[in-house]
């Protein structure tokens, strides 16, 4: 009885992988991937995916699109991907940076994967090949097992992926190279042939993959970097035009790791400290302007007394801590405000219009962002805004009242969902200003003076009693 | 060209000013610099620390203004609060002085209009020191009232500088107190002007003074008894007028109408003891009015007399009678505990001990007297002096205010605020007169030689003058150096002023700060740390259990429930949780469980030497469940009387609640190079029981220098578990196993099943497939597929038995 339900299994789990491998319908099959390289970086919750692909063309016309496939699991943890074409060889490498637009597949693919469709720069003429380097970056994308620790546990995490590159290609010869943070490793599924030395666990090399094959992995190993996300982060930049940019970052911060169970204990926190809270996080780290002054740091009811700032003629360093140290499913909300030069950030282009440059992202260094604001809030009177952002932002525009403002400061809103490190770029923000309006509101306070003054001799000259 | 020069110095003579404008510009500008200095002086705790709410109560207040701003006006006034007294509630509307978030929320709602991009807090901290600033204006006017405008000018620097008066209108303070000094003296200023003008508008005004009042502090009840006492002086004394008639009524009938709209306060004014006197005061005044007005239809005084006596015993007896049926019938409430104890210190520690345990009702020490008034304290019997020198209605007020007022001072530390504003008005007659006297003297003597030396030239005068001429010198220089010693004093009070509020007045005590090793300031910024991961960290309902001290705090920076706080309104409620915290744990966990508690907070300075500590407030929590519950004996935790926690503690005391929660762990501790551990460092002893082990608590944080730790309540045990663990369906981990199996079967064949199967233990068969199920929706990869067969051969694989094939639902 056992061994024919036994073997009833192993027949429809066969037949259960078979639908896996066999594809049923192709996309573009002019391309070939004769080798392709994988290196997956576990080290923190940031994952870094370097895949380099040798991409040969063995369709009759040329072609220059080439598809990659991502499961769906996968797109939705996606923050970044970037694609590099790599020319020449050996030593004399040059690279080209290349679009990367999502796609829809018009024939029904054998599972519902994304695809993503990298343009290349010019097309690959039949039979010739070229190297494309891909970066994928995923966050949220380890997932804690066990979900929950005590203090004294460090965390382990999974991570799931597939030992074949899932491609709509055939694959020639492919190997991933799975780097985790330190020696410990739980557990791993072996996939003939596994090698895994130190810290590295490869996997391949596999021949001839046919298109859509996946071979499910997962590794559960140790990862005790900090899991610290910002689930969201709302920065205001106030220009004002008599020398000042005033900066406020609204932070909520959180540990995203394995969530913290039960007991937590000073004192073993403070006299083991290595083996104690090992997941957890006191101290961050943000780096910001040089030449940054008045810099605060609070939340909502009051000053964090534990800061320090150091700051160089190139850049400035403040480490803040919270006020509690961050365990596992541990929340902190908090704001970090500090004035910048006008000078280094305010420009002025050539079409007589006044440009903005500054960063786009998180001072806090190697922090994820979930949802990323920026307001820049212009001086009042300004018009015509419009952002410049090297990457595809949502914006629009709101009205803010500051100190005696009338009409209200424009505010250009910039929402940038699943923010990483490497999105740290420079946007611009155009917008012309008449410099009359810098008037306004010292006239303003000046007549309301004089007005008072005016008042108070009218009130001692007039007589307004009834009896004489 | 000629006319230049002349044309220049005739608009030279049309700005000099005449001597009337020349004071008037000084006065003006003194006032303008006092008005500065009162509220710059308050502002040591914001430039020393930041911009933030000190103390207990003031964070209820800001808490509520904050909702005031928020939801309105008509939502505030029907709040009800939940996250207080749990499971009672607040209603908070009409158990509260509204006056002071209304005074700040008004400030805020102007700034803004005037387009000041302001936050409500810094309103609420800045709010003490404006009306403090405002309050030296009335002191001004008070002063110019009852003597001149000189010791007005003087009454407004001394009050503005007073420390008795800073204690409770520092930038942060944000108390009834700091608006509410301003609207007593308001009040008492608009009356004495209405009695002296007799005039309809002023007595209005004081009218509304009071209305004022009595929205923002208790402490109404001073003035609403004061006044009464001084109209029947006025009335013994003979000084009955028709300007005191017009003065009174006015004031009693409209304050009276405007106060019972305040819901707090609401009918007292006609059903309470303590507000009987005015009214028994204003039926007075009527037959005081009828008699004059009998006396001017009689001509006959014997016929008068006859009547008067007549008309006076019935009225006395009507009201005797009046009042005595109101007490006994129930519609006036007797005086309340707290009305006792400003009678009679002794009676709260007898009778009350919860008012008793808080350290601003404890009977004033001298030196705290010396400490808030410093030289006020000489001038105050000086000026005492002048006033009786030069009786009037006005001086008779201030006379009554000053030392009924010192009365309730002595009785109580916190009513030193109330006396203040008459100490200073008193002290500047005292101050003002003196000076005035002298440089009288001084400038007349100078006239005097003068003109003697030039009539001595002439060679004829009196003998008298020659005399006179002889003592000049001497009296000369006793004036110039009572001048200088005047002014010595004077000086010394700016600087024992400014030393006081820098030094003890101007600490938050949210924060606290101390002297490190190098000299260095170190900062203790525990209680925040504590209150903002309650408010980070637990669930949103969670219920915190702590002495009541912290409750205010716990809901307005923690924003959690509290089950007390510091509105004591209820001592049986307070007394349940000293219960708890005096019990032993098992017994204390019941009381914890009934009130339906997550979290114990507790204060613990063993670390860092902190002193107002639980530990040190714990005797209070004895006595104050005690009080209730007879259970609870305050000899169970002393030994020979004394408290003591070390080896030699009463058994009783190592193994409370209290103590458990203060010391747990804290046995492991080193405090201090070259002592034990466990060394409390606050009481300055090892600490009795240090194998703390805690039950049915589990530490769920405590504070980097250990002065909050919080306790959770754990959930009670199961009491049937077949499988030793609950079961729950986690398809987070059900994906995990999974993965293993179904996936993984797919190349490798054999997986580890077993370690599945714990967990869909716990969970009927069905509630197992179901569960997986919900697993394989929720899926690791994100790729669908169908997992039936994996998953019945899970099932079975588990011993678990499923109806064939169970196919999972759509």
């Amino acid at each position: 009885m056992e061994a024919w339900i036994r073997a009833r299994v192993t027949l429809a789990l066969t037949l259960f992988a078979l639908l896996f491998f066999v594809s049923r319908s192709s996309p573009p099959r002019q391309f070939v991937i004769s080798n392709a390289e994988r290196r997956i970086d576990l080290s923190s919750h940031i994952i870094n995916v370097h895949l380099t692909l040798k991409v040969e063309n063995t369709g009759t016309r040329p072609a220059s699109e080439v598809v990659l496939a991502l499961t769906p699991t996968e797109v939705d943890h996606l923050a970044m991907v970037d694609a590099l074409a790599i020319k020449g060889k050996r030593k004399k490498t040059t690279s080209v940076h290349l679009e990367v637009k999502p796609t829809e597949l018009p024939d029904a693919p054998p599972i519902d994967a994304k695809y993503f469709t990298i343009y290349l720069a010019d097309p690959l003429n039949s039979g010739e090949s070229t190297t494309l380097e891909v970066l994928y970056v995923f966050m949220h994308f380890l997932e804690p097992f066990p979900a929950e620790i005590a203090q004294s546990e460090s965390q382990l995490v999974f991570y799931h992926d597939t030992a074949l590159i899932l491609s709509p290609y055939h694959i020639k010869q492919q190997t991933t190279f799975i780097k985790t943070p330190s020696t410990k490793v739980e557990s791993f599924i072996r996939v003939e042939p596994t090698n895994r030395v130190g810290t590295e666990i490869k996997y391949g090399p596999y021949e001839d993959c046919p298109p859509y094959s996946i071979s499910p992995i997962h590794v559960h190993f140790e990862n005790n970097s900090p899991f610290a996300v910002v689930e969201e982060l709302v920065q205001e930049i106030e220009i004002s035009h008599w020398g000042n940019i005033q900066v406020t970052e609204h932070y909520t911060l959180v540990h995203a790791g394995a969530r913290h169970k039960g007991v937590f204990s000073r004192v073993d926190y403070q006299s083991r400290q290595f083996s104690n809270g090992a997941s957890s996080f006191r101290y961050l780290l943000a780096r910001l302007p040089a030449r940054v002054h008045s810099v605060y740091y609070r939340d909502e009811i009051g000053n964090i007394s534990s800061s320090h700032l150091r700051t160089n003629s190139l850049k400035s360093e403040l480490e803040i801590e919270p006020r509690y140290p961050l365990f596992g499913g541990w929340k902190a909300t908090f704001v970090i405000g500090y004035g910048l030069p006008l000078q280094d950030f305010l420009f002025e282009s050539s079409d007589d219009k006044r440009y903005l440059n500054f960063t786009f992202g998180c001072p806090l260094i190697g922090m994820v962002v979930d949802k990323l604001t920026i307001k820049v809030v212009l001086p009042e009177g300004s018009t015509d805004p419009s952002p410049v952002v090297p990457f595809p932002v949502e914006h629009r525009l709101e009205a803010k009242y500051s100190s005696l403002d009338v009409i209200g400061r424009t505010v250009v809103v910039l929402e940038k969902k699943n923010f990483v490190p490497m999105h740290n770029s420079h946007f611009q923000v155009y917008y012309t200003f008449n410099p009359i309006f810098m008037l306004a509101e010292p006239l303003m306070l000046a007549s309301a003076f004089f007005m008072f003054f005016v008042a108070c001799v009218a009130y001692i000259h007039i007589d307004l009693s009834i009896r004489k | 060209m000629a006319t230049m020069p002349a044309s220049a110095s005739d608009l030279l003579k049309s700005f000099k000013l005449k001597t009337k404008q020349q004071e008037l510009l000084i006065r003006v500008s003194i006032l303008c610099l006092v008005y500065i200095l009162a509220f710059i002086t308050r502002l040591f705790s914001v430039l020393r620390y930041e911009s933030m709410i000190h103390e207990f109560d003031p964070y209820f207040n800001y808490r509520t203004t904050l909702y005031l701003t928020e939801n309105g006006f008509y939502d505030f006034w029907n709040w009800f609060d939940y996250e207080s007294w749990y499971p009672l509630g607040r209603i908070v509307g009409g158990t509260l002085y509204p006056g002071l978030m209304v005074t700040a929320v008004l400030i805020y709602r102007i700034l803004r209009f005037l387009r000041f991009a302001v936050h409500i807090r810094e309103v609420c901290v800045l709010t003490a020191p404006f009306f403090a600033s405002n309050t030296t204006l009335v002191a001004y006017f008070f002063g110019k009232e009852i003597w001149d405008s000189g010791a007005g000018l003087v009454a407004a620097i001394l009050i503005a500088i007073c420390p008795g008066y800073i204690s409770r209108s520092v930038a942060g303070s944000y108390d009834n107190e700091g608006v509410a000094i301003f609207a007593l003296l308001f009040t008492f200023y608009v009356f004495v002007k209405a009695v002296n003008t007799g005039s309809l508008a002023w007595s209005l005004a004081s009218a509304f003074g009071y209305f004022y009042m009595v929205s923002a502090w208790g402490g109404y009840v001073f003035i609403i008894n004061l006044i009464p006492l001084y109209v029947l002086v006025l009335l013994i004394t003979g000084r009955y007028s028709m300007r005191l008639y017009v003065a009174y009524n006015c004031m009693y009938i409209l304050g009276m109408l405007l106060a019972m709209q305040i819901r707090f306060v609401g009918f007292q004014h006609v059903q309470s003891g303590e507000h009987m006197a005015v009214m028994g005061v204003f039926f007075l005044m009527q037959v005081f009015y009828f008699l004059d007005w009998v006396k001017h239809m009689l001509s006959d005084t014997k016929l008068f007399q006859a009547f008067l006596r007549i008309t006076v015993t019935c009225a006395v007896a009507v009201g005797g009678i009046a009042l005595g049926l109101g007490m006994v019938s129930g519609y006036i409430s007797p005086w309340t505990g707290r009305f006792y104890s400003l009678l009679d210190p002794t009676y709260a520690k007898d009778h009350i001990p919860i008012i008793a345990s808080v350290s601003e009702h404890q009977p004033t020490a001298w030196s705290s007297f010396m400490f808030d008034f410093h030289i006020l304290l000489f001038l105050f019997p000086a000026g005492l002096y002048f006033c009786f020198k030069r009786l009037s209605d006005a001086t008779i007020f201030i006379v009554m205010y000053g030392l009924t007022s010192m009365y309730f001072a002595g009785v109580m530390v916190r009513l030193i605020l109330v006396a203040t504003p008459a100490v200073c008005l008193i002290s500047a007659i005292a101050v003002s007169a003196t000076v005035k006297n002298l440089t009288v003297l001084l400038r007349s003597k100078n006239k005097v030689v003068q003109t003697g030396s030039t009539k001595g030239s002439g060679g004829s005068k009196s003998s008298s003058k020659a005399l006179l001429d002889q003592s000049q010198p001497f009296q000369k220089n006793g004036a110039i150096a009572l001048l200088f010693g005047a002014f010595y004093l004077l000086s010394r009070y700016a600087t024992h002023c400014t030393w006081v509020t820098s030094e003890a007045y101007s600490s938050p005590s949210i924060v606290l700060a101390a002297r490190g090793a190098h000299g260095n300031r170190v900062i203790f910024d525990d209680y925040r740390e504590a209150y903002f991961w309650l408010r980070q960290n637990t669930p949103q309902d969670a219920k915190v259990m702590s002495w009541w001290d912290y409750g205010y705090q716990i809901t307005a920076m923690g924003n959690r429930t509290v089950i007390v706080d510091n509105n004591t309104w209820n001592n049986t409620h307070i007394a349940t949780v000293g219960r708890a915290m005096s019990s032993y744990e098992d017994e204390a966990i019941e009381i914890i469980r009934s009130l339906d508690v997550d979290y114990v907070l507790v204060v613990f300075g063993g670390v860092t030497g902190y002193s107002s500590d639980d530990i040190n407030k714990f005797l209070w929590m004895v006595r104050i469940g005690g009080g209730v519950f007879p259970v609870i004996k305050e000899p169970d935790y002393l030994v020979n009387g004394e408290y003591r926690v070390d080896k030699g503690a009463a058994p009783k005391m190592l193994n409370c609640l209290m103590y458990k929660l203060c010391y747990y762990r804290f046995g492991e501790m080193l405090t201090e190079y070259g002592k034990p551990p466990g060394y409390d460092r606050a009481r300055g002893v090892e600490i009795g029981n240090k194998d703390v082990k805690l039950e049915h608590l589990e530490e769920a944080f405590t504070t980097s220098n250990w002065i909050v730790r919080i306790y959770r309540v754990k959930p009670p045990n199961n009491r049937c578990n077949i499988h030793g663990q609950s079961g729950t369906c986690n398809p987070q981990n059900l994906g995990v196993c999974l993965d293993l199996l179904g996936l993984v079967d797919v190349n490798l064949g054999n997986a580890p099943t077993k370690p599945c199967c714990s967990l869909i233990e716990g969970l009927v068969d069905l509630e197992g497939a179901v569960c997986l199920c919900t697993a394989v929706r929720a899926n690791v990869l994100g790729i669908h597929i169908n997992l039936s067969i994996s998953l019945s051969l899970l099932l079975r694989n588990c011993e678990r038995k499923v109806a064939t094939e169970y196919i999972c639902g759509p």
